[in-house]
């Protein structure tokens, strides 16, 4: 399959990761986008890679070309868990206190 | 790597000091004495006397720029445990955590001065951010504090996302993580678009640089995060972190921008000058000191940006002498408001009065802050200003910068104004001898590094 469609497929899911995190007002679905736009690079991370790998592999058979971009997708999942260990703890802080996760909230830091 | 390695496993060591004593003014005591061996381990390494040695198969590279910033880093923290260790302990129950999250943010500011390539970029910005979420939300019952560390969390991971979809494209266009192949030919076997693709991917990495060093368009949050979280923390975020933000971005930018050609400068000066309006004219209007220090904090950004713009020796001195100037005088102001009951300009009128060491030394920074010549902030200004113009070209940036550094006097003599020429009585609460001696010696630092710029300079060349 061309690479042309992985990328496309990967933009369209990172733009609706966008468009939920600029419009939803619930902080655990905003989260979800966010996590959504983070498997996207992941998604066009590994076509990259083995777009790269295929091109490599035509010189030499045994070449590692291309294993960089897998190597990178485990780290964002690390941190990405990281990230909603972190995120969670902080969702569960403000439902505790205002019994909502509606992120409206948030403007009232603004005055 | 001693920096890297010694700052992680202290970070343990202050998570189990929690455990052996519960004793605030003790786990004060074991950061400022692990702080004190953080940084010998960190200068050791910078004169190659000893070296923990770990092979990274080169993604992390050390040089004397980087290493000389992580004692800067290390210093300014110091400094900042020394001054308000008291009010850290004051902030919840888990002062030993705080204490394991700070060490864990320098961790981060010694990766993102020495990565080689973009994996340990993006390791190292998430190591410096997610501790922050976190002491954004130190004060779990304060709903503005929650509210301040939901969205910074928010809009921090949005813009990790938004860097790692430029990474993705970069590495499609190149085939490599690694710094400074980003201008070489794209890699055979791309679609004949591949050099948008490499152009996307560097302006969506760009943007999100802007947004972790808060430099507009993508400085609104700042305001908000800073106001909400703790004091406390708040200098911390608004020194030493964001003055590693600005390595990371120098570090990333000095030779990625070739692809972009021209527009790269137009793109750089639109944000600087945005940057710097946006900074200094909202900052006028306040009436919070700590949300001003908000704003004042994006215009220094726009400030530090010239480095990144300029781009020569005299930019990397200027960047390190900024870095100095500014967390010095920040961390002095904030450990300043922290001690006050009301946070607004009112809130300081007649502290002159009632304690006159405090508004002596806070007036001090604030000029330092402004950059009037005989503090540091002066020199850091000149050194920046200098620059540009050695690169040449770009003389009206350097006069528009004067004017709004003209501009931001107003705000900050507005609060000299209200210590020294308003009637009132400041409140303040737990001022001790030793505060007001470690507040005085930070004033003369100050001066000092602005009567001689060259003692900050010096060491790093030898």
């Amino acid at each position: 399959m061309p690479i042309q469609y992985y990328i496309y497929l990967c933009l369209t899911l990172f733009s609706i990761g966008i468009i939920g995190v600029l419009t939803r007002r619930n902080a655990i679905i905003v989260f979800m986008c966010v996590e959504l736009m983070l498997n996207a690079v992941n998604l066009l991370l590994v076509a990259f890679s083995k777009m790269h790998h295929g091109v490599a592999l035509g010189s030499s058979p045994t070449t590692m070309v291309g294993i960089e971009g897998q190597i990178f997708v485990f780290f964002i999942m690390v941190v990405a868990a990281a990230e909603v260990s972190v995120g969670l703890a902080i969702i569960v802080m403000m439902y505790r206190n205002t019994h909502s996760v509606d992120i409206n909230f948030l403007n009232r830091l603004k005055n | 790597m001693n920096a890297i390695i010694v700052s992680a496993l202290l970070g343990v060591v202050m998570m189990f000091s929690g455990i052996i004593t519960t004793k605030r003014s003790s786990i004060t005591y074991t950061a400022t004495i692990s702080l004190l061996v953080l940084l010998v381990a960190n200068v050791l390494n910078t004169y190659g006397i000893w070296e923990v040695h770990v092979n990274t198969h080169g993604m992390l590279q050390f040089d004397k720029f980087g290493m000389f910033f992580n004692s800067i880093a290390i210093t300014a923290t110091l400094i900042y445990v020394i001054l308000s260790g008291k009010d850290i302990e004051k902030t919840g129950i888990h002062v030993s955590e705080y204490y394991a999250l700070i060490f864990f943010v320098l961790c981060g500011v010694s990766i993102l001065t020495s990565f080689n390539g973009l994996l340990m970029l993006f390791i190292g910005i998430e190591i410096l951010s997610i501790p922050l979420y976190i002491l954004t939300g130190a004060d779990k019952r304060n709903l503005k504090s929650n509210e301040a560390s939901l969205k910074y969390f928010l809009m921090g991971s949005f813009s990790t996302g938004i860097m790692l979809m430029g990474i993705a494209l970069i590495y499609g266009a190149t085939g490599s993580f690694a710094l400074g192949v980003l201008h070489d030919a794209p890699a055979a076997g791309l679609p004949v678009k591949a050099s948008f693709i490499e152009v996307a991917g560097i302006l969506l990495l760009f943007a999100s640089m802007c947004f972790k060093v808060s430099a507009a368009p993508f400085h609104f949050w700042t305001p908000d995060v800073y106001d909400g979280a703790p004091s406390v923390f708040t200098s911390f975020m608004a020194t030493i972190v964001k003055s590693a933000g600005f390595i990371a971005f120098i570090r990333l930018f000095e030779s990625n921008t070739q692809a972009l050609g021209p527009t790269w400068k137009i793109l750089l000066s639109f944000v600087i000058i945005a940057t710097l309006l946006i900074g200094n004219i909202t900052a006028v209007f306040q009436q919070s000191v700590k949300r001003m220090l908000a704003y004042s904090s994006i215009a220094q950004a726009g400030f530090m940006l010239f480095a990144l713009y300029s781009n020569n020796d005299l930019a990397k001195e200027g960047i390190l002498l900024y870095a100095v100037a500014y967390s010095l005088a920040t961390i002095g102001i904030f450990a300043i408001l922290i001690k006050m009951k009301d946070y607004t300009f009112d809130g300081y009128n007649g502290l002159a009065k009632s304690e006159p060491v405090l508004a002596f030394t806070n007036t001090i920074f604030l000029l330092s802050l402004a950059g009037i010549p005989l503090t540091a902030g002066f020199f850091a200004k000149y050194y920046m200003l200098a620059s540009v113009v050695k690169a040449g070209g770009s003389l009206w940036l350097v006069v528009v910068a004067v004017v709004f550094a003209a501009i931001s006097v107003y705000y900050y003599f507005r609060l000299i104004q209200a210590m020294y020429f308003k009637e009132g009585y400041a409140e303040t609460t737990g001022i001790s001898n030793r505060f007001k001696n470690a507040l005085l010696v930070l004033a003369v630092l100050i001066i000092l590094f602005g009567v001689f710029p060259s003692l900050v300079l010096n060491s790093f060349y030898f």
